[in-house]
């Protein structure tokens, strides 16, 4: 008798059932579409959307429907011209409160979207755009951190009144890489010299060597302190790239670290990289100034008289005018770190500015406690808008008020920023970094693809999926006739399988990622033939049918386990190893592996009990 | 249907000597053009750029050739692609200008040739990236064949299926450089990648007909090793083609329809399936009993036969 456990069948039919559920977005196929953004990042209001699709009614454009997507307004079209036409006419109209970004938007119905449920993304090489990858320079932010600590000991041995001879920095390819030297005239006392320099040099590993010419006084960097100030340079690079690449309209980009010191940026359905390049690059500096604490920025702001001496910005973070004095106290390129931690009085952002700017701060905080200092953002970009089909770039400075806060006590270059949230806190400890982009970034790999290509592409790959499949599904029918086609059903399950795990796991699908399905149709059949070819042998011995099937699954088991591993080494490695494309291409290939494990062993299991399995006399089998 | 109607028993290990003179020809035609001519590496492993460029009627190769060298690109290599509209362009690595500068003036030399000229794709990887490139390739295929070697060792009890494994599992990768060495086809990420799993998939075959050897040892321990061997090829020979086959149908499928991106990953991919099938029919189990392989290596008559159950 041959029987599966209810369970079995239980868990074959939810998983196939969820599997459906989780793969069914990628069937529905999409929509050009264009996502309208504010320029400030606040979501827009249903107002908002009401107002933007009159205007489309009344230009007569015409599109199919519009939603809200995280706070992103996306209107969807039934063509490509249409779709132009509205990104057209929104540019004109609202240039100054919307970005726009032509799109695809999936046609996944409202409920599965309610789900939560979207199809697998696309890649670049299949969507077309623009991928670029950056080296950043992070010895260079080391190289800074130490000038810092190098300024820091020269002025604290001036203070001390000890006699230096030569205070350098030595890279990270001089020895000991990665410190700060400090050779000592011959009559400075070593002793006070170290102590003098405790305070200045706190953090680092310090050592004295004595020599005729005088002591030399070596603090070095630990290896994870550079490790921190390394992550430092690429996170505060991120952040700003990010903000850059949000400024740019473009729909779903990516920006994530690489590697110890590579950022990789991926930009959907951008062409022009000397633009994109362009606005990426562009140097962002923060200000600390004073604010004007005599005038009130309100009424600057409605007479539109600014008192002489200050200056009046309305572009605020917290939204209220600001009045703030013309001198600045210190720059971007002052500040060395920034941090978000908690503190006593709740969460706080810790600054710290380099040596020269620490005087400055401890002269103004000590002469102006109690009143107020901004920080302003200064982001210098050139800006491009496509209006009737030209486009029209323009210099912008846009500056913003990120913080304003009372001076609570006297402070040089460390200090704290309390009376913000926990979210704000880390919020303006990145703006705060963003604003001194300091160390140099370049282009190292560029890959463009064309809209033309990628639609190429995914109409290539996807018609050798079909046909590849269909050849699988006709020859194994015909092989091992019913058996076949129950490995065909099994076959089928698998792919939809593998779809919903990808989709779930939000892996994007690229051309070598459709080769990796491919090839686990391919693959997966294998621990059919293994089963089915197993069950011929025990027929061809006079088994009973039935025993024959049982024996089958059993002794086929572990050469299936076995054959799978080899591959799984091979995918895995891909994992690790590979980037982009190649990386889809693993990971297909491994949850491949375990998704035909599953349907071959456990689904075909079920299917075949189901058709052959419990009392019924079973006279041969259809293999 | 069936491949063969009845069992077959094909003499494999009495004509060994045979099949091992082919594979050692093969192999070293393959590593003496590898050695000898090398691989046509693509910009991935090299750095430069590449370019694939559409005209909108045929392209005009000689000129755009010109045109490029006039322009102040070295050594442009210029060639159809695809189809006559379809050029790609390949340029060598140039520290000196950035990839928007070469973008620029490449879009400058065509559309001086002809307006309707369009970049459809244009890669620019720096000979850094190139460099690192190449070497996590290198060590991929490492990674990739130690993994093997370490589950083979932990798999195959005795040495002596481990050996004839291992010399199958590295036989596959080699006929696949030397295929690319001699057609000169270019040798890119993609072709790493389908050599990894390629290496994966040969190792397969021969681990369902190791699994036969030590299945059929145990029911039968005194047998002649080589009838025996001969039996379990056999017995796995139509599961063997099968498999094969069907992964042959879906690789042929891409070949053809999944476009030129895909060409290389394809090809290496046929290549190593017919090479993997050869080497775990033919020379893996003859190395094996060569090397003196009895079912005493496998079930130590000191113990009690001991089946490895498997998770």
């Amino acid at each position: 008798m041959l029987e599966y456990a209810r369970w079995k069948y239980l868990l074959v039919a939810a998983v196939l059932l969820l599997a459906l559920l989780f793969a069914a977005p990628n069937f529905f196929g999409e929509d050009p579409a264009l996502q309208v953004a504010r320029k400030d990042h606040n979501p827009v209001s249903t107002d908002g959307t009401r107002e933007v699709e009159q205007f489309l009614q009344h230009k007569g454009v015409r599109f199919l429907r519009s939603y809200i997507d995280s706070g992103r307004l996306m209107v969807r079209f039934a063509n490509v011209p249409d779709q132009l036409a509205a990104r057209d006419a929104v540019n004109e109209q609202y240039a100054s409160t919307y970005i726009t970004a032509l799109s695809f938007a999936p046609r996944t119905p409202e409920f599965l979207r309610a789900l939560g449920l979207r199809p697998m993304p696309l890649g670049l090489d299949l969507r077309g755009g623009l991928y670029l990858l950056y080296q950043v320079d992070v010895n260079a932010a080391v190289g800074q951190a130490l000038e810092g600590y190098a300024q820091d000991a020269r002025r604290a041995l001036a203070t001390a009144n000890i006699p230096v001879r030569d205070v350098s920095v030595i890279p990270a390819t001089g020895t000991p890489a990665n410190s700060v030297r400090i050779a000592l005239a011959p009559q400075a006392d070593a002793g006070a010299a170290r102590a003098a320099l405790a305070q200045p040099l706190q953090g680092l590993g310090l050592s004295v060597a004595n020599d005729a010419a005088g002591a030399t006084i070596t603090g070095t960097l630990s290896a994870a302190q550079v490790r921190e100030r390394q992550d430092y340079a690429i996170q505060q690079n991120i952040t700003t790239l990010r903000n850059r690449v949000n400024e740019l309209g473009v729909s779903e980009p990516i920006v994530q670290r690489q590697g110890i010191d590579r950022i990789n940026i991926q930009l959907p359905g951008v062409q022009n990289s000397a633009e994109v390049k362009d606005i990426l690059g562009r140097v962002a500096t923060l200000e600390f100034r004073l604010e004007d604490m005599q005038n009130s920025a309100f009424e600057a702001q409605q007479t539109g008289r600014v008192p002489l001496g200050s200056k009046l910005y309305t572009h605020t973070r917290f939204g209220r005018p600001v009045l703030l004095k013309r001198e600045i106290i210190a720059t971007g390129d002052q500040l060395t770190n920034a941090t978000s931690s908690p503190s006593q009085e709740g969460p706080a952002v810790n600054v710290k500015l380099d040596a020269r700017a620490g005087e400055n701060m401890l002269k103004t905080t000590r002469a102006n406690l109690n009143r107020r200092m901004a920080v302003v953002l200064i982001e210098k970009r050139r800006e491009v808008s496509e209006v009737n089909g030209k486009k029209v770039s323009r210099d912008v400075t846009d500056e913003q008020v990120i913080n304003d806060a009372t001076i609570r006590g006297v402070f040089s270059n460390n200090f704290q920023i309390t009376g913000l949230q926990a979210g704000e806190a880390r919020e303006l400890a990145l703006l705060l970094r963003s604003g001194s982009l300091a160390t140099s970034i370049y282009v190292i790999e560029e890959r463009a693809v064309g809209p033309s290509l990628g639609r190429d592409n995914i109409r290539k790959g996807v018609t050798a999926l079909i046909v590849g499949m269909t050849g699988v599904f006709v020859f194994m029918a015909i092989y091992y006739k019913v058996f076949g086609l129950v490995a065909d059903v099994v076959l089928l399950a698998n792919v939809v399988l593998l779809t919903a795990l990808l989709s779930l796991m939000r892996a994007s699908l690229s051309l070598p990622g459709i080769a990796g399905i491919i090839l686990t149709v391919g693959m997966a059949v294998d621990a059919n033939v293994l089963i089915y070819e197993r069950i011929r042998e025990e027929v061809r011995k006079g088994v009973s049918p039935q025993a024959a099937i049982r024996a089958g699954f059993e002794k086929a088991f572990s050469a299936i386990a076995d054959s799978n591993v080899t591959t799984l080494i091979a995918g895995l490695v891909l994992w690790v190893f590979g980037s982009g494309p190649i990386r889809g291409f693993a990971v297909v290939l491994t949850l491949g592996i375990a998704t035909s494990m599953f349907t071959s062993l456990m689904g075909s299991r079920a299917l075949l009990t189901l058709m052959y399995g419990g009392r019924r006399k079973v006279a041969r089998l259809s293999i | 249907m069936e491949f063969f109607s009845h069992q077959t028993n094909y003499p494999f290990m009495a004509t060994r000597r045979v099949w091992y003179t082919l594979s050692a020809v093969l192999m070293i035609v393959a590593l003496a053009s590898f050695f000898w001519h090398g691989l046509n590496l693509a910009i991935d492993f090299t750095g430069g750029v590449n370019a694939e460029v559409s005209f909108p009627g045929a392209a005009n190769v000689e000129a755009v050739r010109a045109q490029l060298a006039a322009t102040g690109f070295h050594e442009p290599q210029v060639q159809n692609f695809g189809s006559s509209r379809d050029i790609s362009i390949r340029l060598p690595p140039d520290p000196k200008h950035s990839a928007g500068e070469i973008r620029q003036q490449l879009d400058g030399a065509l559309k001086a040739i002809d307006p309707g000229a369009q970049v459809v794709q244009l890669d620019v990887v720096g000979p850094q990236v190139g460099n690192e490139l190449r070497m996590s390739a290198v060590w991929a295929l490492l990674f990739t064949l130690l993994g093997i070697f370490i589950y083979i060792a932990l798999r195959f009890h005795t040495w002596k299926l481990s050996f004839g494994a291992i010399l199958a599992v590295l036989h596959d990768p080699i006929l696949v450089l030397g295929f690319f060495s001699i057609t000169q086809l270019p040798f890119d990420l993609s072709v790493v990648a389908a050599m990894l799993a390629v290496i994966g998939y040969s190792l397969n075959d021969t681990v369902v007909v190791f699994d036969r050897i030590r299945e059929r040892f145990e029911g039968n321990r005194r047998a002649a090793p080589a009838a025996l061997l001969d039996q379990s090829i056999n017995q796995t020979l139509s599961r063997t083609i099968m498999t094969k086959v069907v992964t042959s149908i879906v690789v042929v499928a891409l070949l053809f329809l999944g476009g030129l991106a895909l060409k290389g990953f394809s090809a290496a991919l046929l290549i190593g399936i017919i090479a993997g099938t050869y080497s775990s029919i033919y020379i893996s189990s003859a190395i094996a009993l060569d090397c003196g392989l009895t079912a005493e290596d496998i079930f130590p008559t000191v113990k009690k036969a001991v089946l490895d159950h498997l998770p």
